[in-house]
């Protein structure tokens, strides 16, 4: 995979590169508009969809760039939600300050545990990530009287946004908010993995001994990189509290983890468009299976998650490199 | 002091199951150097196959935990030979996302067939009647399960260290090419360790249906305790799971009993602790 972006990093001149992805950008940007008017029934879906999207490109960067296999991210969602949710129920029922402190929340959390989980590795990595998101998990659940526990977080009443565009029942509003701030948070994530900071994650990712070598302090770049991830996944989840008007135990489940996780390879680590149609196309099978059979779509996202790590190992945005490969070779 | 006893009684039966379970896996996941998360799916299909023979077909209890243990056993012969012999050669989240997949088929399979309520194993009416020891008295079906789970350790460790089997075994989790080029049948190797490592999860599975109570949703529910129990003891060491197993399901239990408000809490942090200082876990070696 690293060596296909060589190649064509090499080929295509920078500036026609700049160029077409800027002309995708912006075709994505038409089409994200446009489920508006195509589906004004399903906006509730459809939002939901978006706040995912934010979640899952989180996590590309913790893991597609920075090479950290985490299982736990959900605990990063789940503090931006609660966070957020508590804020407005106990505090301030504005939406951009209660976003603002679901970023502070994630990223703080993600540097708290980021100083834990990045001096291990593999398998432990793996483990402490899941018990971490399993501890934050259990705390909310106990601290029923804040938090009401297994019930969710109820009585959330978002003021409008500016004072002037509030939340309508149809989630139209809802919609272009999470529009906007994913359209950001994506455009900062492009300007991200092409810094140099971005691009010593991606160095690390691929040689940790090299890094180390020319002079990289590993760990807190790892760290850093965990944070702003934090931040990002705390924006997905505080949206999420704010939009939804409702935060559930869900919100820090190792089922949220594992299917963010499943999304991102469908779509193909390591390139942000990845994480866009990875997360686009489970969501809508996965509400497509469960709409037609409510009691045997499971059948359906786990051969679904077969076919891909057996067949498109690199996921769905790897498979035209794929294909042009075989028809080189075919020649 | 009842207390104390109470707890060391619980928790120690507590952790038999978890080493039972739990033992599988980390010996596939030292020797395959695979992250099966299916592992709890075959303690699923036990449970499920004895609620079956017990409730439907109404069999006595001993013959269908074995029909159900040997059941398994060919199930998961069969998936190691058509599913998990490509998984070996995946990168660590390739088989992550691989074996929660088939996770989610056994779950959704047994859903199929038996729904989503709880399986309820009839045991025999013998469990529930209390031993006296002496000292104290507790339930049958508790020291079934000790007795259980100190014959397993031991069978295994005899395994293990006594028979050409288990030398083999040791070999190739130490050194799989070098196992391989001196004519150890690796291949033969690991499908028998695998479908035994599933044999004893489904045992532990049915023996420990009164505290992990069997239901559809089995394998992601208790996933993580069972891969706690792996990564604290050391991948691929059968001591470190016994040990693991032991001291986490006392810690468990003595936290519910003591300050039942923050349950899991505890079991986690000990985990993290013995993580941060000893990454490889506890008899970890890699």
């Amino acid at each position: 995979m690293s060596t296909d972006a060589a190649k064509t990093l090499a080929v295509t001149p920078p500036r026609k590169r700049f160029r077409t992805r800027l002309l995708l950008d912006l075709v994505l940007i038409g089409i994200g508009s446009a489920t508006f008017f195509l589906f004004p029934e399903n906006l509730g879906f459809v939002t939901r969809v978006l706040i995912m999207i934010i979640f899952v490109l989180s996590l590309d960067l913790v893991i597609g760039y920075a090479g950290i296999a985490t299982l736990g991210h959900a605990a990063l969602f789940g503090s931006g939600a609660y966070a957020a949710g508590l804020f407005a129920v106990y505090i301030s029922a504005d939406p951009l300050i209660g976003l603002a402190i679901g970023i502070i929340a994630g990223a703080v959390i993600a540097f708290l545990s980021g100083l834990i989980l990045l001096r291990a590795g593999g398998l432990t990595l793996l483990m402490l990530s899941i018990a971490i998101a399993q501890i934050l998990q259990e705390i909310a659940n106990k601290e029923r009287p804040l938090t009401g526990g297994s019930d969710g977080l109820l009585g959330i009443d978002m003021d409008p946004i500016f004072g002037i565009f509030a939340f309508d029942f149809f989630g139209r509003t809802g919609f272009w908010y999470v529009f906007v701030i994913l359209v950001m948070v994506f455009f900062l994530l492009k300007l991200v993995v092409a810094s140099p900071f971005g691009l010593a994650a991606r160095g690390i990712h691929e040689s940790p001994a090299r890094m180390r070598a020319i002079g990289t302090p590993v760990y807190w770049r790892l760290v850093g990189i965990y944070t702003l991830a934090g931040a990002i996944a705390g924006i997905a989840g505080a949206l999420s509290a704010q939009v939804t008007e409702l935060v559930s135990l869900e919100a820090l489940g190792f089922t949220l983890s594992a299917e963010a996780l499943i999304m991102l390879i469908l779509g193909g680590t390591g390139r942000l468009y990845g994480a866009i149609f990875g997360t686009v196309i489970f969501m809508s099978v996965h509400h497509w299976a469960a709409s037609i059979d409510p009691f045997n779509w499971l059948f359906v996202i786990g051969g679904l998650v077969l076919v891909v790590v057996y067949f498109v190992p690199e996921g769905l945005l790897g498979l035209p490199a794929k294909l042009r490969q075989w028809l080189r070779a075919g020649r | 002091m009842s207390v104390l006893s109470g707890i060391l009684i619980d928790g120690f039966s507590y952790g038999m199951i978890l080493f039972m379970i739990a033992v599988g896996l980390s010996v596939t996941m030292g020797l395959m150097r695979v992250i099966n998360l299916a592992h709890g799916g075959f303690a699923l299909l036990g449970g499920a196959f004895a609620h079956w023979l017990t409730s439907i077909a109404s069999l006595n209890y001993a013959l269908s935990v074995i029909l159900s243990v040997l059941a398994v056993m060919l199930i998961a012969i069969a998936m190691e030979r058509a599913l998990y012999k490509k998984i070996y050669q995946f990168s660590e989240l390739q088989q992550v996302l691989a074996t929660i997949g088939i996770a989610f088929l056994m779950i959704a399979s047994v859903n199929l067939f038996l729904g989503s309520t709880l399986l309820p194993i009839r045991a025999p009416a013998f469990f529930s009647t209390s031993i006296d020891l002496g000292f104290r008295s507790l339930p049958a079906h508790r020291l079934v399960v000790i007795i259980a789970g100190l014959v397993i350790a031991g069978g295994l460790y005899i395994l293990l260290d006594r028979t050409r089997f288990g030398i083999q075994l040791r070999a190739a989790v130490d050194n799989r090419d070098m196992a391989a080029s001196l004519g150890i049948n690796t291949v033969k190797i690991y499908a028998l360790t695998f479908s035994l490592g599933a044999g004893l999860a489904a045992f532990g599975g049915i023996l420990g249906a009164e505290l992990l109570p069997i239901e559809a949703y089995y394998p992601l529910r208790y996933m993580v305790l069972f891969l706690v129990v792996v990564a604290v003891g050391g991948m691929g060491s059968i001591a470190g799971s016994f040990f693991a197993a032991i001291s986490l399901g006392i810690i468990d239990t003595a936290a519910r009993y003591i300050v039942p408000d923050f349950g899991t809490v505890f079991f986690f942090i000990a985990m993290m602790i013995v993580l941060t200082l000893r990454p490889h876990g506890l008899l970890g070696r890699i």
